[in-house]
């Protein structure tokens, strides 16, 4: 197959309206954020629905034996998207709902970054941006060597591929084949300071992907049904590493944090913002 | 070393199968036999480091135990968050094989030159550093790394260094070896430094000087016990290692030593690289005499220390 160059088309996004499951989720990450007082906000907002759509539909897990080894492993490379994780796992059934209240406190097992052998569940501590993606290729390194059936999955972001490290793992997953690896980047095309146009621009991304040896498609990372058909249909090439890249908006489903870099991460949430932002994800209801 | 060191990888991986073996971008043919007999064990993934160490440690959560063999200074600088967190965060059985540690690549420069390795590994919690004397020593090193709990560092001395261990005295990680009972000086060595400390023993020995010699192979965990039993017995102790003498085996020492409050106050010296990129060439010999690194250099800091 030979890799083709073309200008970035992003799929049309914010197209879908959110539905229930999807405005629930979010107000229970700002329940969580209205306890601890601080987190990543709109960086959470916008895996709601690869999350969702990864445990509901295409991770392979038992929650009471969360270190099952027939388990899909899962990475969030992004770690500092967790709160969409945490509420994920706790309905799921990886821990008690009451540990969401604890978030960010002394005693409570959730921090700001995902911590591995903390938190039921979490297969590596994320956080530091650049590492996910290597865990992951040693994960399903592992499989392979082990003639084990499982697949692998992760999610990076878009400001995590300025780092070179996760070029280093992508040339690796290429080199070794591994269909048995999923990516989902969560391509918002913000970062902390701007734009990832501004910052450190990745476009063409899809055809960096293809160019390091991946196979490539990309999806509004806000619709669901789409989200499902890619990954059902993933590993799109039995001799390579699956990517889809995911046209995400930032803080995605409350207009004032929408691309709202004042939102990628609070330290103190109000009880207006709380108030504000539950109020904006009712809903039709 | 490196060769005894990797065909000991070998023989575990034989008789091991969590036993996994990555290289970056080795030399030509190194570890062929792996390679052809247990290719799925074995990688070679290029001049990537920071991507091996964390690629390694996904294998390690899986249950691998896997060697890594390197530069020293690619494994120690270049990756060292992917260290610190994937490896020591993470509790994972990778162990780091550093080829040339201290100043063997001295004709290589400053680049190439491990001289703070065990420095910034000894600030990493569960980290282990081992630095074996020679080869005879890292032969009995390797078995012990299989079943070890938690990432460890082994730093590799050139190679064909003066065989000067001695199999009586064992060897288990974590323990040092007193080599040479003293009774006015103790000198303390990690390393192919205990070449120069058992010299410099002997020729002290001719001016009626008994120089003790404590080989800390492994710098961490640090067996303060054993040291602190010898530094109990002589008035002047003396550290002598191919690093920089901030934070490495010299810092263990003194630190151990200070908060020890002997009645008695010791009289204390480090040799070492002192706060400087080396700036010469020639060869690992031509270093360690420019700063000391020597029998001759050790004997003159122990008389000073005596005032004798």
């Amino acid at each position: 197959m030979t890799a083709t160059l073309s200008l970035p088309k992003p799929p049309p996004v914010n197209t879908v309206k959110l539905d229930e499951r999807s405005l629930a989720l979010r107000r229970q990450i700002v329940r969580t954020i209205e306890r601890g007082g601080r987190g990543h906000v709109g960086s959470a907002f916008c895996l709601v629905e690869m999350l969702r759509v990864l445990y509901d539909d295409v991770l392979r897990y038992d929650a009471t034996n969360p270190r099952w080894p027939e388990r899909d492993r899962f990475v969030l490379s992004k770690g500092h998207g967790c709160l969409a994780l945490y509420v994920l796992l706790a309905e799921k059934g990886f821990f008690p709902e009451a540990e969401l209240w604890r978030f960010c406190k002394p005693d409570g097992m959730l921090g700001g970054h995902p911590e591995f052998g903390k938190i039921p569940g979490v297969e590596a501590s994320t956080g530091s941006l650049g590492h996910g993606l290597s865990f992951a290729v040693g994960f399903a390194l592992n499989a392979r060597i082990d003639k084990a059936a499982h697949r692998v999955f992760a999610i990076c972001s878009d400001g995590e591929s300025n780092e070179g490290s996760v070029w280093e793992a992508a040339l690796s997953a290429a080199k070794h084949r591994l269909s048995n690896l999923t990516v989902l980047v969560d391509y918002n095309k913000q970062q902390s300071y701007s734009t990832t146009y501004e910052v450190l621009d990745l476009d063409p991304f899809a055809d960096k992907w293809r160019a390091f040896g991946w196979a490539v498609e990309e999806v509004d990372g806000h619709d669901v049904a789409a989200l499902r058909a890619a990954l059902a249909r993933a590993p799109f090439h039995g001799d390579k590493p699956t990517v889809i890249i995911c046209h995400t908006i930032k803080g995605k489903g409350v207009p004032f944090v929408e691309n709202n870099l004042n939102w990628h991460h609070k330290n103190k949430v109000t009880e207006d913002e709380v108030k504000s932002l539950l109020t904006a994800l009712e809903g039709d209801r | 070393m490196r060769k005894t060191s990797l065909d000991a990888v070998y023989e575990l991986a034989k008789r091991d199968r969590r036993v996994v073996f990555i290289g970056s971008d080795l030399g030509i043919g190194t570890l062929k036999q792996f390679k052809a007999e247990m290719p799925e064990r074995f990688f070679m993934e290029g001049v990537s480091e920071a991507h091996l160490v964390t690629m390694a440690a996904g294998l390690a959560l899986e249950g691998k135990v896997v060697y890594i063999n390197t530069i020293a200074t690619f494994l120690t600088r270049r990756c060292y968050e992917q260290v610190c967190l994937d490896l020591s965060l993470h509790h994972t059985n990778v162990r780091l094989i550093g080829s040339g540690g201290g100043v063997v690549y001295a004709p290589l420069g400053p680049t190439h030159q491990a001289i703070e390795d065990i420095a910034i590994f000894r600030t990493l919690p569960r980290m282990t550093i081992v630095a074996p004397c020679d080869a005879e020593e890292m032969k009995r090193l390797m078995p012990q790394t299989l079943d070890w709990d938690g990432p460890m560092y082994i730093r590799l001395g050139k190679g064909g260094d003066a065989v000067v261990s001695r199999p009586e005295l064992g060897f288990q990680i974590g323990k040092a070896l007193l080599v040479r009972e003293g009774s006015d000086a103790l000198i303390v060595t990690t390393g192919i430094t205990l070449q120069p400390a058992l010299a410099a023993a002997a020729q002290l020995e001719q001016s009626g000087i008994s120089a003790g010699v404590l080989h800390m192979h492994t710098v961490k965990p640090f067996n303060t016990e054993a040291l602190l039993a010898q530094a109990a017995r002589v008035p002047a102790i003396l550290s002598i290692e191919e690093h920089t003498i901030i934070g490495g085996l010299g810092s263990a020492v003194a630190e151990t030593l200070a908060e020890a409050n002997f009645s008695t106050p010791k009289r204390f010296k480090r040799i070492g690289i002192p706060d400087v990129f080396p700036d010469k060439y020639g060869s690992q010999a031509t270093l360690l005499a420019r700063y000391g690194i020597t029998a001759e250099g050790a004997v003159a800091e122990v008389r000073k220390l005596l005032g004798r």
